[in-house]
């Protein structure tokens, strides 16, 4: 978490406790808290402070705006396969559609036109909403949102359009994506905030059932006693983002080249998965041949680099990546894939020494025992 | 020593990694992710994962969760599946330690710069005068394990640590309750883990595969009655082939899925003087002669010669390694595709094993 994130988060643990839903002197301070952040937040994202939810994490405001869609506008709901689960196990649970997408991960925008229409028109389910990522959390590819929109709206008009935009906060103007969405989802951890912290901004005022129904918060539209240090600090977190972002963008490019390419000429066989004018700055995705990654995870722990391949399932285990199999990678290649991600905290050390581990630790998994 | 610690959440591997902890030895717990399916433990056996996971964490050992879902699919389901249509009852636990656990996650360890692979089974390993290491049945009689690690060769077995082969389970259990381990009272897993109790085997396989009916005949030829699914007959049942009460106690002696043919007999027609067994493995050299055989996990060993070539019934499809054994009194039929296991005449030691043809 970023330093002053934590700062402003502790007295609303201490002597600003009051819920901010109370009437007395101390629940209007934290209910000015509360108010001042959602300003914070909407000036960011460019919209209404009205149109700010705060709701629990990234995935409530993604089953927020999938389920609550298909519940105040009937239909189903459809995204493209290489979604976060977060979407895509809310849309399976609609009976929606999955699309596909091109080799980089970005939705066809022919196949989402002619699924739109399969489910328009008489005797057809309809659509609620088309949900597209802004960027995808596995392998930093960015979505042009604007023709997504201009699809949606040419052959679904009544549908919504929402964006999870979690991976995107750190690396794009959020400005410049929501004019083209009706809905907007964020996650404070990802921008340096607390975990437990979600947004969803509802353009033009209510426009989906709330998930989470009770004391009528955020104005009805998610219920729940305000998580007042953390809304607060998750404002501060990405006001700071938003101000480091331009020059965050350059250092942490030239960092991520420059561990892609010194992990390529340290070893053979690794490729950068998506080039990187498709994915924004902090995206280190590689496929390396010839390993494994479970146990390149192994070495890499054991040796003190923290890394990831996929997303894990219940158990802890990785499960096969769905979204490189979306984009048509080959399942060995997948197999030894590797995320390697840069953020905030990021040092031209810390890239260094990344590569200094996963060299030999590559070229010991690939020798074999004894190697 | 750097040890990976198999930890399938259950008491046995739990108390394997404190001894080895307490033995002083470098221990990384893992547990395998081997199906995704339904479980009676959930999803992919998410509580077993929990429960192995707050075991380590209460040892203070590291703990991974490896996913071999894709070979355990290849290697022991699919399998699994094939030979019910082909009327062939394989034992899938035997074949995820064949391919699996001492094959795949084993050779993960070895690349990873462990020294060792420890498991909670019931099993010894020893070392004979001249260097050579021994598989010995597990010290506790009720729970040997012996049986379903007889694969286990001599590079194999010096590469692998079974600490709580030497210890009787209730001894297990105190030593996990002494120090309030979670898995303390944890009831033994009894049944194969991508078959629920509450569907069974019919569930599982009528999800994956059609049966077909078959007619239940005598050895004569005389049709008796008819079963709905050949495939989930296997030869030695008795019940639930839908004949008459009374009367002689019937068994089926053969099953021929292609033909959808049953065939029952007396406990006299079911007895044999011989069977083949394929697929041999040897902990140590190829053994010939005297020794006990044994053809299922806690079945009663009984004597027989082993030689190579075929048996006088001609149940060897003749494919070379094969191996005949002949039994000292005749027993009753084995189910093909069951695990028959050697040990030396003392009724000590794993010799080697295959599969009954």
């Amino acid at each position: 978490m970023r330093a002053e994130a934590i700062e402003a988060m502790l007295p609303f643990l201490d002597g600003l406790y009051a819920n901010p839903s109370g009437s007395h002197r101390f629940a209007r301070r934290a209910r000015q808290a509360v108010d001042e952040a959602r300003d914070r937040v909407a000036a960011v994202v460019g919209c209404h402070p009205n149109e700010v939810v705060f709701t629990g994490c990234g995935t409530e405001s993604d089953n927020t705006a999938i389920l609550g869609a298909v519940s105040r506008l009937g239909g189903v709901a459809v995204c493209p396969a290489v979604e976060h689960h977060a979407v895509l196990h809310a849309v399976e649970r609609t009976g929606g559609r999955t699309v596909a997408v091109d080799r980089f991960g970005r939705v066809d925008l022919d196949a989402l036109a002619s699924t739109l229409d399969d489910l328009s028109g008489d005797d057809r389910p309809g659509v609620a909403i088309v949900s597209v990522m802004a960027v995808n959390n596995e392998v930093g590819t960015v979505t042009d949102l604007a023709e997504v929109a201009r699809i949606v709206r040419r052959h679904a008009p009544a549908a919504l359009v929402h964006t999870d935009a979690v991976q995107a906060a750190s690396w794009l103007d959020l400005r410049e994506i929501t004019p083209h969405v009706d809905l907007l989802s964020l996650s404070a951890h990802k921008f340096g905030g607390p975990k437990g912290v979600g947004v969803l901004v509802e353009r033009g005022g209510p426009r989906v059932d709330p998930l989470i129904i009770g004391g009528g918060q955020e104005r009805e539209r998610r219920s729940g006693t305000h998580n007042t240090g953390g809304i607060v600090a998750a404002s501060i977190a990405l006001e700071l983002t938003d101000l480091e972002r331009p020059t965050e963008n350059v250092r942490l490019a030239e960092l991520r080249d420059r561990l892609v390419k010194g992990l390529q000429s340290h070893v053979d066989g690794v490729h950068e998965t998506i080039p990187v004018e498709h994915k924004v700055a902090g995206s280190g995705h590689v496929c390396v041949e010839g390993i494994e990654s479970e146990a390149l995870l192994f070495l890499l722990d054991e040796a003190g680099v923290c890394a990831s391949a996929a997303s894990a399932c219940a158990s802890g285990a990785m499960e096969p990546s769905h979204v490189l199999a979306a984009m048509g990678v080959d399942r060995s290649l997948a197999l030894g894939s590797l995320r390697l991600s840069l953020g905030h905290t990021t040092t031209a050390d810390d890239v260094d020494r990344a590569v200094d581990v996963l060299g030999p630790a590559i070229r010991r998994l690939r020798a074999g025992v004894g190697g | 020593m750097k040890v990976m610690c198999a930890m399938s959440g259950g008491v046995d591997s739990s108390v394997a990694a404190l001894l080895l902890q307490r033995a002083g030895h470098d221990v990384v717990g893992v547990t395998m992710k081997l199906w995704g399916g339904d479980s009676d433990t959930g999803c992919c056996s998410v509580s077993d994962v929990d429960d192995a996971r707050r075991v380590a964490q209460q040892l203070g050992i590291d703990h991974l969760v490896f996913n071999f879902g894709d070979d355990f699919d290849a290697h022991v389901v699919e399998p699994y599946i094939d030979a019910h249509t082909r009327g062939i009852t394989p034992n899938p636990c035997i074949e995820c330690n064949r391919s699996v656990k001492f094959a795949r996650l084993a050779e993960r360890a070895d690349l990873l710069g462990f020294d060792a692979v420890a498991t909670g089974h019931h099993a010894n390993i020893g070392t004979t005068p001249d260097g050579r290491l021994t598989l010995e049945r597990g010290t506790d009689p009720a729970k040997d394990q012996s049986y379903v690690v007889h694969m286990l060769d001599q590079a194999r077995l010096a590469r692998t640590m079974f600490p709580v082969g030497s210890l009787h389970k209730s001894r297990v259990r105190e030593l996990a309750a002494e120090i309030d381990l979670r898995t303390a009272d944890k009831p033994d897993s009894q049944d194969v883990c991508f078959i629920t109790s509450t569907g069974g085997r019919t569930a599982f396989l009528g999800d994956r595969i059609p049966f077909r009916p078959a007619s239940v005949v005598d050895t004569a030829g005389e049709q008796l009655g008819a079963v709905e699914s050949v495939e989930l007959v296997t030869v030695g049942q008795r019940k639930g082939l839908g004949l008459p009460g009374g009367g002689p106690k019937r068994y089926v002696v053969d099953v021929d899925t292609a033909a959808g043919v049953v065939t029952v007999g007396s406990d006299d027609d079911l007895l044999r003087q011989d069977l083949s067994v394929g697929a041999v493995t040897w902990v140590d050299e190829p053994v010939e002669g005297e020794v006990l055989v044994q053809c299922s996990a806690h079945g009663e060993p009984r004597p027989a010669m082993i030689a190579t070539g075929r048996p006088s019934d001609g149940t060897s499809d003749g494919t070379s390694g094969d191996l005949a054994v002949g039994w000292q009194t005749p027993q009753r039929r084995v189910a093909p595709g069951q695990s028959v296991v050697f040990y030396d005449s003392g009724n000590e030691r794993v010799l080697g094993g295959g599969i009954c043809r």
